[in-house]
C-alpha cells in the first residue's frame, strides 16, 4: 500500500491537479449551541452564531476592518523593537516561536494598529492578534501601543484599543512586565490630549493586559461571552480549592460586577462606539476641522442615529465604492449581509 | 534552611559546640576554633559570590529574610498605619501609612509577607487583594495632596488569585494603581526587598527610582509557573528561573531598575539590620536626587523612564 499512497497517489494528482475546489469545512459547529452553520453564514455574520449568538473567533484583520467605517482604514506602520532580548530559550527558542507565529500569521508581532473613521469621528485602533503567540505583550506590542497613542494625539483622533491576549509575554521576562506602566503611559498621553481611549474587550483578556492599559479606559465596551479577568480560573480553583461558577470572568459577569459599561455584540460595534466617540468628541469639533472638508470624510461625517440609517448610508456609498479597492468591496458585501439579518438573534446587546 | 546553606550551618554549629565544650579555653581549641571561623567565612563568601538564580529565588523568599515591618522598625519613626480602601475593605497584605524616615514626613507602603503561620495567615502571604491596592492608590494621592514622598518597599509572590479579588475588579485595582503611580506629582522610591512577584509588585513598583537588594528577584511569572506552562511541568523551576532573567544583576543590564544593594555577607537574613541600614541609604541617596524636580519634571522624567523599556538592547 505505501507504494500507492506515497508514490503512485501523488503522481496522479500531479497529473489531475489538486483536487481542492470543494472546501473541506463547509459546515461549522458552534462550540457553544452545537448547530450547524453554513460557512458562508459565518462569514456573513461575522463568526457569530446565528442560532444562540455566541461570539467565535475572528481574524486581527476582520476585526479591524469591522470596527471602521465601510471597513476603510490605513495602516500604520509600527517601529522595530530588539528582538529576543534574553535569548529565552524554553523547549524551543524564543526566536523560533517568534518565526513561527510570523510564519502562520504573516504579522510581525501581536499587534497591528490602523487610522480611520469610525461613526465618521477619526479614530486609532490597535488590535491584538491572538493567533500570534497568545497575543501576549511584550515589548513590540508595548511599542505598537505607544506608537497608536501618539498616532491618536497627532491626528487628533480617539484611541480604541481591542485586547485579546493571554496576557505578558514571559519569553521577554521582566521587559513584558514593564510594558504595563508603558501602555498606560502611552494612553495617558491620549487622556492628556483630551481624545476619548476606549477599551473594547474581546476574547481573552487576562493577566498583564487586563491589569494595565485594558482596565483604564474612559469606557470599557465588552463582546458577549468573552472571557476577561486577572488570574486564569484554573489557578483560582486551584487556590481557594473550590468550583467557580459558570459565568465567571465572562463578560457579562464583569458588567455586573461594575468592571466594564457595556456588552456590545460584533454586529453592533461600529455603530455603538461611533455614537460614543461623536459625543464624547462634541467639545472636540475645533480640533478635527480638516476632517468636515475631506471629501471623502463628508459623507462619514454624519454619525449614524441608528442601524437603518447607517445601512442606507452605506448603500448610498456603493457606487463609489465599487469602483475602489477589493477590500471595499468586501466591506460593501459584508454591510449588506448585515441588512438582510437584522432580524437574527445575534443583535441582542446588553447595554447599561 | 535552604539546602546549599547546609555545609555553612553544619560547620557554624560545630564551631559553636566547641566553644561549650571548651570553657577552660585551651590554647589548641581556640585555634581551631578561629581556624574554622575563617573556613566558614570563606564557605559563605564562595557560596554567595556564585548563587545560580534558581538559588536565588530561595533567598529571596527565605523566610527569616527582613520583611516589611523589619524595615519600618528599623528605618521608620513615627510609623502610623492608615487602614482601609475607603470603598470595601482593609487588606493586611499590603500595609501603609504614615512615618518618618530620616527626619521626613513620608507615606510608606509594602507587602507583608508575615513571619510565623499566625501572621502569614492574617497577611494573606503578602498576596494583595483589590482593596490593597485601591489602599495604596488613596495613600499615594494624600502623599501627593501633602508634597510629600512616597516609599514602597516589595515583597510579594503576586496580586492574590481569588473569586472575590476578581469579582472586586484585581486587574482594575492594579491598572489603576499604576497609573496612578505613572502620574503622581510627588517622588516615588521603590524597593524590591524580596520578591517582586508580577503585577502584584509593579502595582507599587511604577517609580522614580527602583532599587533591588542584591538577591531579591523582579519577575513577570513564578519560575515555577513558568516552568508549568512553557515546560509544561513544575520540575523545570531551575531552567525557567535562569530563563526568566530575573535576578537584580539582570533587571539593571537590562535597563529595568536603577540600582543594587549589596547584602551583607551569606544575604539580608543573616544580618537583617545591616541589609536595612544599606536599603535604606540608598533610598536617601534617591530622594536627594529627586528633591531638586519640580512635580511636573518628575512625572515627565518618570513616564520617559518607562517608556523607554524594552527599547534599548542590553
Amino acid at each position: 500500500m505505501n507504494w500507492l499512497s506515497s508514490y503512485i497517489r501523488p503522481k496522479i494528482r500531479s497529473i489531475v491537479g489538486e483536487q481542492k475546489d470543494v472546501p473541506d469545512n463547509l459546515w461549522q459547529k458552534c462550540p457553544a449551541c452545537e448547530g450547524m452553520i453554513f460557512h458562508r453564514e459565518m462569514t456573513d455574520n461575522d463568526a457569530v452564531c446565528h442560532h444562540c449568538g455566541h461570539h467565535m473567533k475572528i481574524t486581527v484583520q476582520k476585526r479591524i476592518e469591522l470596527l471602521f467605517d465601510q471597513g476603510e482604514y490605513s495602516r500604520i506602520k509600527l517601529p522595530n523593537v530588539p528582538e529576543d532580548p534574553l535569548k529565552f530559550k524554553d523547549k524551543k527558542k524564543y526566536v523560533d516561536r517568534l518565526k513561527d507565529s510570523r510564519a502562520k500569521t504573516k504579522e510581525k508581532d501581536a499587534l497591528i494598529v490602523g487610522l480611520g473613521r469610525i461613526g465618521g469621528q477619526k479614530a486609532v485602533v490597535a488590535a491584538f492578534n491572538f493567533s500570534f503567540m497568545g497575543g501576549s505583550m511584550g515589548a513590540a506590542v508595548g511599542e505598537g501601543l505607544v506608537t497608536a497613542a501618539q498616532t491618536a494625539v497627532k491626528e487628533k483622533a480617539a484611541l480604541i484599543v481591542v485586547p485579546s491576549s493571554g496576557g505578558a509575554r514571559m519569553q521577554e521576562g521582566a521587559i513584558s512586565l514593564m510594558q504595563m506602566p508603558r501602555s498606560i503611559v502611552g494612553v495617558t498621553m491620549v487622556k492628556n490630549a483630551g481624545f476619548p481611549y476606549i477599551v473594547l474587550l474581546t476574547h481573552p483578556t487576562t493577566g498583564g493586559v487586563s491589569a494595565s492599559f485594558a482596565m483604564v479606559g474612559d469606557i470599557h465596551i465588552s463582546e458577549p461571552g468573552a472571557m476577561i479577568g486577572f488570574a486564569g480560573k484554573r489557578v483560582i480553583e486551584e487556590t481557594i480549592r473550590e468550583k467557580l461558577p459558570d459565568d465567571f470572568q465572562t463578560a457579562e459577569y464583569l458588567l455586573e460586577h461594575g468592571m466594564v459599561d457595556m456588552v456590545v455584540s460584533r454586529d453592533q460595534l461600529n455603530t455603538k462606539i461611533g455614537k460614543i466617540l461623536t459625543l464624547l468628541m462634541e467639545t472636540k469639533k475645533d480640533y478635527t476641522p480638516e476632517g468636515k472638508n475631506e471629501p471623502n470624510g463628508s459623507s462619514e461625517q454624519t454619525p449614524f442615529p441608528d442601524n437603518k440609517d447607517r445601512k442606507e448610508k452605506t448603500k448610498g456609498n456603493v457606487t463609489s465604492l465599487d469602483k475602489a479597492r477589493n477590500k471595499k468591496k468586501k466591506a460593501k458585501k459584508r454591510h449588506q449581509s448585515k441588512k438582510n439579518k437584522s432580524q437574527t438573534p445575534s443583535q441582542k446587546t446588553a447595554t447599561h | 534552611m535552604l539546602d546549599f546553606e547546609k555545609p555553612i550551618l553544619e560547620l557554624e554549629s560545630k564551631i559553636r559546640e566547641l566553644r561549650n565544650a571548651s570553657s577552660d579555653d585551651t590554647l589548641n581549641i581556640a585555634e581551631e576554633i578561629s581556624r574554622m571561623e575563617i573556613k566558614a567565612q570563606r564557605l559563605i563568601q564562595h557560596t554567595y559570590s556564585k548563587l545560580t538564580p534558581a538559588q536565588k529565588v530561595k533567598v529571596a523568599r527565605h523566610k527569616d529574610r527582613p520583611h516589611f515591618h523589619d524595615y519600618i522598625k528599623n528605618m521608620i519613626e513615627d510609623f502610623t498605619p492608615l487602614a482601609g480602601d475607603r470603598l470595601f475593605g482593609e487588606d493586611l497584605a499590603l500595609i501603609g501609612g504614615l512615618g518618618r524616615f530620616n527626619g521626613q514626613s513620608v507615606v510608606v507602603m509594602g507587602q507583608e509577607k508575615g513571619a510565623d503561620t499566625e501572621s502569614r495567615l492574617k497577611h494573606n502571604f503578602g498576596m494583595a487583594r483589590p482593596e490593597g491596592y485601591r489602599k495604596a492608590q488613596r495613600l499615594m494621592k494624600m502623599a501627593e495632596q501633602f508634597k510629600i514622598p512616597v516609599i514602597t518597599l516589595v515583597d510579594t509572590a503576586g496580586a492574590y488569585p481569588g473569586l472575590g479579588a476578581e469579582e472586586r475588579g484585581q486587574s482594575e485595582a492594579i491598572a489603576k494603581s499604576i497609573e496612578v503611580s505613572l502620574n503622581l506629582k510627588t517622588p516615588i522610591v521603590s524597593a524590591i526587598i524580596g520578591e517582586g512577584g508580577s503585577g502584584g509588585a509593579i502595582a507599587i513598583a511604577t517609580a522614580d527610582r527602583i532599587i533591588m537588594l542584591a538577591h531579591s528577584i523582579y519577575s513577570v511569572i513564578s519560575p515555577e509557573g513558568c516552568a508549568s506552562i512553557l515546560w509544561r511541568s513544575a520540575d523545570y523551576a531551575k531552567d525557567a528561573a535562569g530563563a526568566l532573567k530575573l535576578t537584580a544583576e539582570d533587571m539593571l543590564k537590562n535597563g529595568l531598575i536603577d540600582s543594587i544593594v549589596k547584602e551583607p555577607l551569606g544575604g539580608a537574613h543573616r544580618q537583617k539590620e545591616k541589609a536595612i541600614r544599606r536599603v535604606q541609604a540608598k533610598i536617601s541617596d534617591s530622594l536627594q536626587e529627586l528633591s531638586s524636580l519640580s512635580p511636573d519634571q518628575l512625572v515627565e522624567a518618570r513616564h520617559a523612564k518607562f517608556l523607554q523599556m524594552g527599547r534599548k538592547a542590553a
